[in-house]
């Protein structure tokens, strides 16, 4: 489960985005050449993914999630789907799971054309979804590559207990450094991991601010599509880095200026001039039709103002920074904490929350079949949050990267009667 | 020879437990006893620690194909298992009003969210999500799992259960240490004997199992256990040995059971109610009793989906059920939509084809009515491992 920037969407370029588009094509020049150059490469997941730590190893990271999204942006994955399918993968599982593994029998070509390299390591951060320790079991099979497993325990009770972070923590200690030791031959350096974790906790600050923007009426962002590309960065590769730092203070500049010209976020269709409605959304997005899929919102003039998908890779709204002074401690509380890590009253409180702070009209949930982290329990959430905020909610269902569940038809007919119902309890609030 | 009537009643007798989803069973130990019942989801909690508190540890299963779902559907989208809309179903009607608690144990992501959902719909019982580890070395992962029994424990206590003790901890273990030792037995002799065993028999006794206070399950699985093994009524028959993988957690209706039997198959191995099994041999009894449960857990428990293989090759535990079972042929047998199964298949089939068996899947949901398809191709399967072996 993971946001991920490919080419990003608005006519027109801020300066944020070309500095985005610079930094991954960097980062996938680095992992198409580490072959010659020796660059060493680990693959692992957006929730609870330990970017700072791998990149104080000098280790790329390779996020298979986002390769998959990548995928079926560019129209690959019925094809990778079906390929897998054929090998014996049910079709009643994650799709991202499936779509990977038809990129990789199809020669492992990533997003931007170039050949990903076998990775080094196999980095199981197991957090907020039990598909991933099964992906990566398959893809032990496949690459033959070590693989190092932290197990992140569930916030069962809505919190995060002393037992819960030393067990983490101790195991970053006795199973992941050392394999990162071992497949670099370097050893671990907490000062460069501090370095690196200051500069997260910078970037997590404009981010939080760049999120909490759509507060204001109108909202200048969109916080589920137009989200994406902001957590791109900090979701994935590049947390941690000078590049991280730059850009999100880039961000926040550009969204700043927006806020004060009064404008509303910039859609697949340009900018939108009049928000109609202001919605709160839980749940993945769908990606084969992502840009159809937004304009239904955007037609309608509904801004997204919060999301819980913009979340899964860390909920900094809510406080959480990464801290240089206590590297591992922070880094376990980073896994701990991640949106789909929480149980099920925890997001309901945070969904309720998100409905009442950002003033929203309502809230929608697009609920994907791949998905049982999130999905398993979504129509529960979706009545409680109505009772709670008052607010009416909306359901669809479509999937992650599988286009034979993405029927557009019946969504854009479920989003307008949605849309159409807000818009009469607003005239029968008035009347 | 006629068949002893003795198995038949014994089998009526499991079988009416079975029916019993109402848990009268439960409610009856409790008037009598007065001490807490407490339910548990697949696939394995450490029974000795209730047992130790005098809680009645009740195994769940989802609902049987006659339940009719009224409200657990409106809690569920139509791609997620059958399993959680049963519980839930059964939880609002009533009918597991008998348990003063659930644990949910980490094996996947639905009976991960189903906890939170219990504690919002059923505030007044314990909710106890076991967090069972991924890391096996003692000091990490065991600690933890000892620190989340521990707590479990207390909460047990809070609720006014006994508060838990090394001796009554140690004569716990002793006494699932038989049980386990009588399921052990009467698995092998299924797998000497199949047709001694009929596996939708042996079902049923084992989910009757599920009920009872250790004290009466044991005594039920040696009863069985001795009758079935004199009963010279039953004679062999001409059928395929297989292996059914992948029933670890919603199970299949007990009709599929018998359709597979009826089939042509003898099933000399299975997933099916796998509590019984988890732990694969006795937990010493010297020592620190929580510690040697921890380390059960952590070194002796079966290689289910649900659990990170870090050593060995993955699939080397079914290729050993393979060669100790005889087994002719796999039976992939998984519900729908259940993750740990199906993302775990396409390894499985490495290891069946590794050692040369031949494998066949189809997947159910516990309200499965139509077994056809099933029948046809499990028939199909079994004809084509007897033609094969008698070359
Ligand atoms: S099941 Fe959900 S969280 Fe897990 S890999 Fe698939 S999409 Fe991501
Ligand atoms: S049947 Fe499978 S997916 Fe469903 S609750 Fe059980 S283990 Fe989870």
């Amino acid at each position: 489960m993971s946001p991920a920037p490919v080419t990003p969407p608005p006519a027109q370029k801020d300066s944020s985005q070309v500095r985005q588009k610079a930094m991954i094509a960097r980062h996938f020049d680095r992992l198409a050449a580490a072959p010659e150059t020796g660059a060493r490469s680990a693959y692992t997941f957006v929730p609870g993914n330990l970017t700072e730590l791998l990149l104080s190893f000098d280790v790329l990271p390779v996020l298979p999630e986002i390769n998959a999204l990548q995928s079926a942006m560019r129209g690959k994955t019925a094809e990778y789907i079906a390929m897998a399918e054929k090998l014996g993968h049910s079709e009643d599982v994650c799709t991202y799971v499936k779509s990977d593994i038809g990129m990789m029998k199809s020669g492992n070509v990533g997003p931007t054309g170039q050949r990903l390299p076998t990775p080094d390591l196999l980095l199981l951060s197991y957090t907020g979804c039990f598909t991933f320790m099964k992906w990566f079991e398959l893809l032990r099979e496949e690459y033959h590559s070590p693989v190092a497993m932290l197990h992140v325990p569930y916030q069962a009770d809505g919190r995060i207990t002393e037992a819960m972070r030393t067990y983490v923590v101790d195991q970053l200690k006795t199973a992941v450094i050392p394999k990162l030791e071992e497949i670099t031959g370097r050893n671990y350096d907490e000062d460069r991991l501090k370095a690196l974790l200051a500069r997260s906790a910078q970037a997590e600050d404009d981010l939080v601010w760049v999120l909490q923007s759509a507060k204001h009426v109108p909202s200048p962002i969109d916080a589920y599509f137009g989200a994406v590309y902001y957590v791109g960065p900090i979701f994935s590769a590049f947390r941690g880095t000078e590049d991280a730092v730059q850009y999100y203070r880039e961000l926040r500049e550009e969204i700043a200026e927006r806020m004060r010209e009064g404008k509303g976020p910039v859609t697949p269709d340009g900018e939108m001039d009049r928000e109609r409605f202001r919605v709160v959304v839980e749940g993945p997005p769908n990606w084969t039709s992502f840009r159809q899929f937004w304009k239904m919102f955007a037609d309608e003039g509904a801004v997204a103002v919060a999301s819980t998908y913009s979340k899964v890779g860390g909920v900094y709204d809510l406080g959480f920074r990464h801290d240089p002074d206590r590297p591992l401690e922070t880094l376990a509380e980073y896994c701990l904490g991640c949106y789909t890590n929480l149980n099920l009253p925890t997001r309901i409180d945070l969904l309720t929350r998100y409905v009442t702070e950002y003033r929203a009209d309502g809230f929608l949930i697009n609920s994907v079949k791949s998905c049982n982290s999130f999905s398993a329990g979504q129509l529960h959430i979706l009545r409680e949050v109505e009772a709670r905020s008052g607010r009416p909610g909306g359901f669809i269902e479509s999937d992650l990267v599988d286009p034979r569940y993405f029927s557009a038809a019946n969504i854009k007919n479920r989003l307008e009667s949605y849309f159409q119902m807000l818009d009469q309890k607003r005239l029968g609030a008035a009347s | 020879m006629t068949p002893d009537p003795r198995l038949s009643n014994l089998v009526q007798r499991a079988d009416a437990l079975f029916r019993d989803q109402a848990l009268s069973a439960v409610s009856e130990w409790k008037t009598r006893t007065g001490g807490l019942a407490v339910g548990f989801l697949p696939i394995y909690v450490p029974r000795e620690l209730l047992h130790a508190q005098g809680v009645l540890p009740v195994g769940l299963m989802g609902g049987r194909p006659d339940l009719e779902i009224i409200k657990g559907d409106a809690y569920y989208q139509s791609y997620i298992c059958h399993l959680p809309r049963s519980t839930i179903e059964l939880g609002l009607n009533g009918s597991y009003d008998a348990l003063d608690g659930l644990i949910f144990p980490a094996i996947c992501d639905v009976i991960r969210n189903l906890s939170g959902m219990w504690q919002m719909l059923f505030p007044h019982v314990l909710v106890h999500y076991l967090d069972v580890p991924q890391n096996f070395d003692p000091a990490i992962g065991g600690a933890f799992y000892r620190r989340d029994l521990e707590m479990l424990a207390r909460a047990l206590e809070a609720r006014g259960a006994r508060p838990l003790t090394d001796d009554a901890l140690r004569q716990s273990i002793a006494l699932y240490n038989e049980n386990r030792r009588l399921v052990r037995d009467l698995y092998a002799l299924r797998r000497r004997e199949p047709w001694k065993v009929p596996t939708a028999e042996l079902y049923v006794v084992l989910r009757a199992a599920l009920l009872l206070p250790v004290e009466e399950a044991t005594p039920l699985f040696a009863e069985y256990l001795e009758l079935a093994e004199s009963d010279e009524s039953r004679r062999p028959q001409d059928q395929a040995r297989v292996l059914v993988a992948g029933s670890f957690c919603e199970q299949p209706p007990l009709a599929l059971i018998k359709t597979l039997e009826r089939s042509g198959c003898y099933i000399v191995d299975d997933d099916f109610v796998q509590v019984h099994r988890f732990i694969r041999s006795d937990i010493p009894l010297d020592g620190d009793p929580l510690q040697r449960l921890v380390e059960a857990f952590l070194t002796d428990a079966v290689a289910s989906p649900t659990r990170y293989i870090a050593d060995g090759v993955k699939g080397a535990e079914l290729e050993q059920r393979l060669a100790e079972s005889g087994a002719e042929g796999v039976l992939f047998c998984a519900p729908s939509f259940c993750d740990p199964a199906l993302l775990d298949q396409p390894m499985a089939v490495r290891a069946a084809e590794r050692a040369g068996v031949p494998w066949t899947a189809f997947k159910y949901a516990e309200n499965s009515g139509q077994f056809q398809v099933i029948r046809e191709q499990a028939g199909t399967f079994a004809d084509s491992i007897k033609l094969w072996s008698g070359v």
